[in-house]
């Protein structure tokens, strides 16, 4: 199991807890030269509470973007299935009872804008928890990592994998990880253009060579970065790439958890001999277990860095040790600057969630949420859009009269198609005309928008009256009724006179 | 004068601002080929396309890229997508576009912006006129408001240089010394009575006269007008100069003749088709 076992720490139990001889990938003996070759970084299998709730949340993550594509969700004739669907052709985004035209796009606008606060929120509380547990970097870097060790072995092996020479077996290892690799990525562009057609549909075109141009490309562009980025790059894309963890300093404060080495309790550090006692010594036997788990390949006890994306999984296997050696857990744990300063002093301190930066975050989430909830209840099928004409804003008929133009637009969110009757309320003297229609009922095909222009018409009596009166703008509505479904619309707009006179 | 900085045990680059000097950490290599890469794509780039301006131009590239050659390509095309439409708009009559949903919609965007290039100036964006051109989205034409009579309005003009452009003449009767003050004062009594406005009404009894006299052979018996000859209906509340007392005096002493261009000679037929149907569309066409 052990092929880099070199001298182990034998404890009073009798267990034995390896050394390792591994250096982090940022120590300072190499950081002379100006352009670093890669660190290979191997790391090692780790059990415990973090990593548990690591392969849960992998699981869930993955199962639900492989999986959201294929739920069914009725959505009567000419329309797909589909309860998660991108219909670029339509314009339209269906998720489940949603359905969300061009003219919505502001509730896509929100779920960004709340994605963006809750992250801030994360942030805040628990340091870079989105890329430890959830990012998709991390989520596929990490099912890399597992098929590398299912092919290849656990770290020792790997290691020294890399320094055989170059046999049959070495290169069939390779290659099955590489095929395992590229079968994972296909399978994650493949499932990433499902959301952009019905699924199954599209999965029997693709695999007759059926399907659209851009479906193959889509799938070969995100096999390829997948295959990169998640298998060969890995936490290069972390550390190198990705703004985020310059972006999160700025959202952190000293109450913010972090994984944090508790030096107060660790330092100094040496090994540790059977029956030796723990007085005048720290808990930290540098066995370097932490290091070696670390899928960023650092050293968390040189203290918070930029690389550290809070997976946890150093806190895993100290606890490990701990137990090994009996002292007490998490001496590495989540912790902030203020915990860990405090204890150093000998003090109390209690984690504080509620702080004026999460409380602002928390808030905002709060009244987006509210606003778009507002909104999506406020939502109706049958949707009419009333633009004023505002050039001119009015025209004076020969008759005396005024006329005022508009245009209409009436959307049809419904499985049927609908047969709208527009009439006018609260315009007395006025009459609605609609241009290219004789009666005042327009027929909207299913899922459509109609447009149309109509005008209203003010008689000569009614517009004397309210030029008498001082008025130069009347407030009525146009009344939309579906007579298939019997739903009303009532929109208010106005009408314009002439000013004075 | 690179030193190495104890809390850290990074080499510094010796770089220092108010105090704060930068450490010197490695880069990946990988990063280092990258930029190698992109320099080297900057070259071949340089190389094969417009790149450097230049006193009397630019370098042009082996490849010969243009990007006005690019537009030109995209306006062929678009104009070569447009064509099975104008095409159908030339053959057609006017009421068979109105009628046909597709060409009354192409007719209409193409009218529009037409509209906006050629006429707005005179007539408004919205077509809502100004004193003396006259607002296009009322009900009121002199020379009719049906797509023929739009469309010859169009192409011909008004008082224009076209030989068959639409004329008149509305006279200058107090200039030309046909009627005298008196007079004038009496008949603009009497188009302030049948347009339904205050008046006085023993003027406009004398002015009755006046006006069959010299008004009728144009405007009509009541002065309802007459689109034939372009003469404006005097009864309704629409005006191009104005209805009041004094604006109604000043046209009869001085007569009026607006100009519009003939479109004939600057505008196709098919754009000159599409802005009739525009202009029919805006809501008071007959
Ligand atoms: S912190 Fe824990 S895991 Fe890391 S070297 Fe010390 S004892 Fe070992
Ligand atoms: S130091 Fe610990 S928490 Fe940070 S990346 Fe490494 S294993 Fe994860």
């Amino acid at each position: 199991m052990n092929d880099m076992a070199d001298t182990g720490t034998i404890t009073e139990t009798g267990t034995v807890v390896e050394r390792a001889d591994v250096e982090a990938v940022n120590a300072k003996a190499t950081r002379e030269t100006l352009y670093a070759e890669r660190v290979k970084i191997h790391p090692k299998l780790v059990h415990g509470h973090w990593r548990r709730i690591k392969w849960a949340v992998m699981g869930v993550t993955l199962a639900i973007y492989y999986l959201t594509p294929w739920i069914r969700w009725d959505r009567g004739p000419n329309l797909p299935d589909q309860a998660v669907l991108i219909d670029f052709a339509n314009t339209r985004f269906f998720f489940f009872f949603l359905e969300i035209w061009p003219q919505e796009f502001y509730f896509v606008t929100g779920l960004l804008v709340l994605a963006a606060l809750v992250l801030f929120l994360m942030t805040a509380l628990a340091g870079r928890v989105w890329c430890g547990y959830m990012c998709p970097q991390t989520v596929w870097t990490d099912l890399m990592i597992m098929i590398e060790r299912l092919v290849e072995g656990d770290r020792g092996r790997r290691i020294v994998l890399d320094k055989l020479p170059m046999s049959g077996s070495k290169l069939a290892k390779r290659v099955i990880k590489h095929a395992l690799w590229l079968l994972v990525a296909l399978l994650t562009g493949g499932a990433w253009v499902f959301y952009f057609g019905d699924a199954p549909t599209l999965m029997v075109d693709l695999v007759t060579g059926q399907a659209p141009i851009v479906a193959y490309t889509t799938i070969g562009v995100l096999t390829a970065t997948t295959y990169l980025l998640g298998g060969l790059a890995r936490e290069q894309v972390c550390t190198y790439m990705c703004p985020w963890p310059r972006i999160q300093g700025a959202m952190l404060d000293d109450e913010s958890l972090m994984v944090s080495y508790r030096g107060w309790r660790g330092e100094p550090r040496s090994h540790y001999r059977k029956g030796e006692s723990w007085d005048n010594r720290g808990d930290c036997i540098d066995c370097k277990q932490c290091v070696v788990v670390c899928p960023m390949g650092i050293d968390i006890r040189d203290g918070a860095q930029l690389e550290c994306i809070n997976c946890a999984l150093c806190i895993d296997a100290c606890n490990d040790v701990m137990t090994k050696i009996n002292r007490p857990g998490n001496l590495i744990a989540y912790d902030s600057f203020q915990g860990l300063s405090a204890a150093a002093k000998g003090e109390n301190h209690r984690f504080r969630p509620l702080r004026p930066r999460t409380l602002i975050y928390a808030g905002l989430i709060a009244v987006v949420g509210l606003i778009m909830l507002t909104a999506l209840l406020m939502r109706t099928e049958l949707d009419v859009n009333v633009l004023r004409d505002r050039n001119p804003l009015f025209v004076r008929l020969s008759d005396g009269g005024v006329r005022n133009g508009y245009t209409l637009r009436i959307l049809n969110k419904e499985h049927d198609s609908m047969h709208v009757v527009l009439t006018l309320d609260g315009l007395e003297g006025g009459q609605l005309v609609l241009q290219g229609h004789d009666s005042g009922t327009v027929e909207v095909p299913v899922d459509d928008l109609q447009s149309l222009r109509a005008f209203v018409v003010l008689s000569p009596e009614a517009t004397r009256k309210a030029m008498a009166a001082g008025e130069d703008v009347l407030d009525f509505a146009i009344v939309a009724h579906d007579t298939q479904s019997d739903r009303t619309s009532r929109n208010s707009t106005t009408f314009r006179l002439p000013e004075g006179r | 004068m690179n030193r190495t900085d104890d809390v850290t045990g990074f080499q510094t680059t010796g770089h220092e601002w108010d105090g704060i000097e930068e450490l010197n950490r490695p880069l990946p290599r990988w990063w280092l080929m990258v930029w190698y890469a992109c320099i080297l794509w900057a070259l071949v780039y340089f190389v094969l396309y417009p790149a450097w301006p230049l006193v009397g131009g630019y370098t042009k590239g082996v490849l010969g890229y243009s990007q006005r050659q690019t537009v030109a390509a995209d306006l062929a095309k678009a104009q070569e997508a447009q064509s099975q439409w104008r095409q159908q708009i030339a053959s057609a009559d006017l009421t068979t576009i109105e009628k046909t949903p597709e060409l009354f919609q192409f007719a209409v965007a193409g009218g529009k912006a037409a509209f906006g290039d050629n006429c707005a100036p005179c007539h408004g964006t919205g077509a809502q006129g100004f004193t003396g051109y006259p607002n296009l989205n009322d009900d009121d034409w002199l020379w009719g408001g049906s797509l023929d009579a739009i469309h010859t309005t169009i192409r011909y003009g008004i008082r224009s240089t076209s030989d068959n452009t639409r004329l008149n003449d509305m006279m200058a009767f107090g200039r030309d010394q046909i009627l005298n003050r008196d007079q004038i004062n009496d008949v603009t009594e009497y188009v302030l009575d049948i347009s339904h406005q205050d008046h006085d009404a023993a003027a406009a009894e004398r002015g009755k006269q006046i006006f069959t006299d010299n008004c009728v052979a144009c405007h009509g018996e009541g002065g309802v007008g007459n689109q034939e000859l372009g003469a404006p209906n005097l009864t309704d509340a629409i005006w191009l100069y104005g209805g009041d007392r004094n604006t109604i005096r000043q046209t009869v002493t001085n007569g009026r003749k607006g100009v519009m261009p003939t479109w004939e000679h600057r505008l196709d037929p098919v754009t000159i088709k599409q802005l009739a149907v525009y202009v029919h569309s805006l809501g008071g066409g007959q």
